[in-house]
């Protein structure tokens, strides 16, 4: 294969870890929503928890498209 | 057209060398000074007249130390309030950093490694200095966690010790990434919008969906420009809090 249809395969395959990132931010907003919901006077406490780990989850998901971009801008 | 990537180039305002050594005054450097002299003359415009019932202005300074306050007492304890300073300027400087960022035509400082790993390795070598100043040699017991039976240390020691070392890489990675990610989309969809406007006047209309996306990512980038400046606060005070509290 030529470098520059790899180039753009490889690209595409490095936002593959976005499935799995999706899948977390799904788990973290429903055990969220249903931790407020079973207990509302948690909510303030529960709030920070759940920004920090949403935050970090959703760095994951940049990463893959800094390195997509970097293979495909830079390389 | 210019490409994405454009808007992170560093270009030199004052050209200035010293030695070989390149000491320009660039574009980094001037959001640098207004992000320090806004930060510095807001803190001390809502802090002009320190009333005992505080005003709208002071309200605003108020909340912002108390923000700060409260991250540090819950992660670190009443300890950690001798620490409260360096978190403090941390999360101002990476907080003015990212938001400044989105102004147009402005120039994101948290965009660069060299700024971000600077932040990261100060947390670093202080978490380091810290720990052997107040437990010595004991500071090594961080890596050797209580409890953990003697065989599992061929185990436990190296990927606590690859743990540590890494900790600077990841907080400025995560920053950083996150600011190029971010700008990058930004700057994707503006471009679509304009390679829609060449197109006649059915590119007008097929222009505004590119626009009204990016005014839902510009929102969602202000979100993450404060939520990534209270991680970057909050994992340097877990940082600390370990120093502080080795063996219990």
């Amino acid at each position: 294969m030529e470098f520059e249809s790899v180039k753009l395969i490889a690209g595409a395959l490095a936002l593959l870890p976005i499935v799995t990132v999706a899948l977390g931010l799904g788990r973290i907003f429903s055990s969220y929503n249903e931790a407020v919901a079973r207990n509302p006077n948690a909510a303030e406490h529960l709030d920070k928890k759940f920004f920090l780990t949403f935050a970090m989850t959703e760095a994951l998901a940049i990463f893959a498209l800094l390195v997509s971009l970097i293979i495909l801008l830079v390389l | 057209m210019t490409s994405p990537t454009h808007q992170f180039e560093i270009t030199p305002i004052v050209p200035f060398e010293v030695g070989g050594v390149d000491l320009s005054f660039t574009n980094a450097s001037l959001w640098m000074v207004i992000a320090a002299v806004v930060t510095t003359s807001f803190l001390s415009i809502c802090m002009r007249r320190k009333a005992m019932i505080p005003g709208r202005m002071q309200v605003m300074a108020e909340g912002l130390y108390e923000f700060v306050a409260n991250m540090i007492r819950d992660n670190i304890g009443p300890r950690g309030q001798q620490y409260f300073p360096v978190v403090f300027t941390i999360f101002v400087i990476v907080l003015a950093g990212n938001s400044f960022g989105l102004l147009p035509y402005s120039f994101t400082y948290t965009s660069h490694f060299a700024a971000t790993g600077a932040l990261s390795l100060l947390i670093f070598f202080a978490v380091v200095f810290i720990g052997l100043y107040r437990h010595g040699f004991h500071f090594f017991r961080l890596f050797m966690p209580a409890g953990v039976p003697w065989w599992m240390s061929f185990l436990i020691i190296p990927i606590e010790v690859v743990s540590f070392v890494i900790r600077p890489i990841t907080l400025s990675v995560r920053l950083t990434a996150n600011m190029i990610g971010g700008h990058i989309m930004l700057k994707i969809f503006a471009g679509f919008c304009v390679g829609m406007l060449s197109l006649g006047a059915g590119g007008y209309v097929a222009a505004l969906f590119p626009m009204l996306f990016n005014v839902v990512i510009l929102a969602f980038e202000f979100l993450v420009a404060f939520l990534q400046a209270y991680v970057f606060a909050i994992l340097c005070c877990i940082y600390l809090k370990d120093t502080i509290e080795i063996g219990h």
